[in-house]
């Protein structure tokens, strides 16, 4: 199910070879815009990955962090005169303050109660950041200054998708290095048993934590590149249904899978953009859409594909 | 004390919905261990489909009585079309799938109904009654007594009919109350069924007063579960108190700190209580069996 060590190479390689030949069939700039947007949740899902799928632990409310790192982007220049770099920089160590302050008594419960303990924190920030109109705008958000990096303006769908691509990359290699590290083996003993994992002399409150930031910190970065590539940030970056859409991507493409969180996030970012053609149906089409691939293909997309495959071979 | 009976009264009225969404959540989970994410929409669908069932020119309580069913088939449809076959997946799968049926019943309802928003007329008037200086609704009085009547019922149901005991059994053990006899299957689709039937009954009462869209079972979904966190889900009582609770912290901290923040306040009282009582107010802490 997991990717194993020996393919990881073979994996981002391809992956680069794609994301390079992805372009030669985009027929507009607006494809480009996509493929930004589907390796920017990426980046997201594979963080949320490393706590869901590794880790154990279930996040109903890692939008929160997208929430910050998107409006870091347009608090820093616009009332702060931070820089966007830095202003990047702040919200991700924002996030990971946040996350590390929560995450000890959150990451204390179990199952249901960290769903909603997660959930709970997620409404909190989007909630803040609807109501504290002065600094955010309130509901009707805020504009995001565009990224200049050494005078060089970042601008267009086409630099964006580059950009995400990259950045997309580097994220899915530190994910694979934080599953080799001694706390990712200690997080895999964690998911398979927390018990056993105590026993055996795992610190498995330290080792969550390490996670939970990690993964906040993932979050807060694709924030900012979804406020800078949007040019606009709104309160719904952070809400409910923003943190149900990640953890769907990430149980959609399957848990524990970095492969699986790129597919979910490319499902879960492309279907609506196709739906829009439904109007109407949109969100009828998505809810059938999510139950049956939950019901039907129960492990996630890659994993119950790579299942079927390795099956047939045997 | 006007200011006090007032809140004390909005929030009694907030709290029962509460408490009815929490109870379905609580049938549910016990019945099945499944959180039912779609059980906000149970409160639209009972509400919604009642207003425009009485547009199209049935009388009012039959078209109540209709919309109830309606939903009723919609929670058994929604357990032997997406949960049933999903039996055995892990937690967060039967999150997502429970998620995944509440758009997409939000989405039919946006189609079949509209985006706007819809009221009833209140059973007994809209002249408030004064009360040591508060006014309270008729309709409020209503919502409370139709609660509590729910939950009698409820109740007697679990406690005094056969097929009551046989819920209990399979929320104590699905494989030795299978294994004596009962249909676990039916029992959980029972369960289903009830937990859509409160929650319509839920949305039906309380539209008079804070009116209904297809889009308001997001927000009382989660607190109601919320409030079912907060009594120990599992519990009855608990979500009953926990919904009660919930409903009136709201209210005096929109009354006396801020309305901005009302939603904010639920949540973050949920975190702390969370924090300190994890098992919540009346669930029983689980021992871990390794």
């Amino acid at each position: 199910m997991r990717e194993p060590a020996s393919h990881r190479l073979a994996l981002l390689g391809a992956l680069a070879v794609v994301i390079v030949l992805m372009p030669l069939i985009f027929p507009s700039a607006y494809y480009y815009r996509v493929g930004a947007l589907v390796f920017i949740f990426a980046l997201a899902a594979v963080g949320l990955n490393l706590l869901m799928g590794f880790a154990g632990q279930v996040s109903l409310g890692h939008a929160g962090f997208l929430g910050i790192g998107g409006y870091a982007m347009a608090i820093g220049p616009v009332h702060l005169g931070v820089p966007p770099w830095a202003s990047l920089l702040a919200g991700a160590v924002i996030s990971a303050v946040v996350a590390f302050i929560v995450g000890r008594p959150i990451l204390r419960l179990k199952g249901h109660y960290l769903a909603v303990a997660t959930l709970g924190l997620g409404v909190l920030i989007a909630i803040v950041l609807t109501n504290e109109a002065s600094w955010t705008g309130g509901p009707d958000g805020m504009s995001v200054p565009r990224l200049v990096l050494f005078d060089w303006a970042v601008r267009g769908s086409q630099q964006w998708y580059w950009i995400s691509a990259a950045t997309f990359l580097v994220g899915a290699i530190l994910a694979f290095n934080v599953i080799d590290s001694p706390t990712g083996r200690a997080l895999r003993a964690i998911h398979d048993s927390e018990v056993a994992a105590s026993v055996l002399g795992v610190d498995v409150a330290r080792g969550k934590l390490a996670i939970f930031v990690i993964s906040a910190v993932y979050a807060s970065v694709a924030g900012s590149y979804l406020a800078l590539i949007n040019g606009h940030v709104t309160p719904d970056i952070a809400g409910f249904l923003r943190s149900i859409e990640l953890a769907a991507m990430v149980v959609l493409g399957g848990m524990g899978s970095i492969l699986g969180s790129l597919v979910g996030a490319a499902v879960l970012v492309v279907l609506p953009q196709t739906l829009t053609i439904l109007h109407d149906y949109e969100h009828l089409v998505l809810g059938l859409i999510l139950m049956g691939v939950m019901i039907f293909l129960r492990q996630g997309i890659v994993p119950s594909l790579a299942a079927a495959v390795s099956g047939r071979q045997t | 004390m006007a200011e006090f009976l007032q809140f004390f009264f909005s929030g009694l009225t907030v709290g029962a919905v509460y408490a009815l969404v929490a109870l379905g959540f609580t049938l549910i989970y016990n019945a099945s261990d499944v959180i039912n994410f779609a059980q906000g929409e149970f409160v639209m669908l009972g509400g919604l489909s009642t207003v425009f069932l009485a547009m199209a020119g049935i009388p009012l309580p039959l078209a109540a009585l209709l919309a109830v069913l309606l939903t009723i088939a919609v929670g058994i449809a929604l357990y032997y079309l997406a949960i049933e076959p999903a039996r055995g997946a892990s937690a967060v799968s039967l999150i997502m799938i429970t998620i995944g049926a509440s758009i997409f019943l939000r989405g039919t309802a946006q189609v079949v109904f509209d985006k706007r928003f819809h009221s009833l007329p209140p059973l007994f008037g809209s002249d408030p009654i004064r009360w040591g200086g508060a006014a309270i609704l008729p309709q409020s009085l209503v919502v409370l007594a139709g609660a509590a009547i729910i939950v009698v019922l409820l109740w007697l149901f679990i406690d005094r009919t056969l097929l009551g005991k046989a819920v209990i059994a399979t929320a104590a053990n699905r494989l030795a109350a299978w294994l004596v006899g009962i249909n676990t299957r039916q029992i959980v689709g029972l369960s289903f069924a009830v937990s859509a039937g409160i929650g319509a009954i839920a949305g039906i009462l309380v539209t008079p007063i804070t009116l209904t869209s297809y889009d308001v079972g997001t927000l009382l979904a989660l607190k109601g579960f919320a409030a079912a966190m907060l009594g120990g889900i599992g519990s009855a009582l608990g979500a009953v108190v926990g919904g009660l609770v919930l409903g009136m912290l709201e209210a005096f901290s929109a009354g006396y700190v801020s309305s901005k923040y009302k939603d904010a306040v639920a949540f973050l009282i949920i975190l702390i209580v969370l924090f300190a009582i994890p098992n919540g107010l009346f669930g029983r802490g689980k021992v871990e069996r390794v």
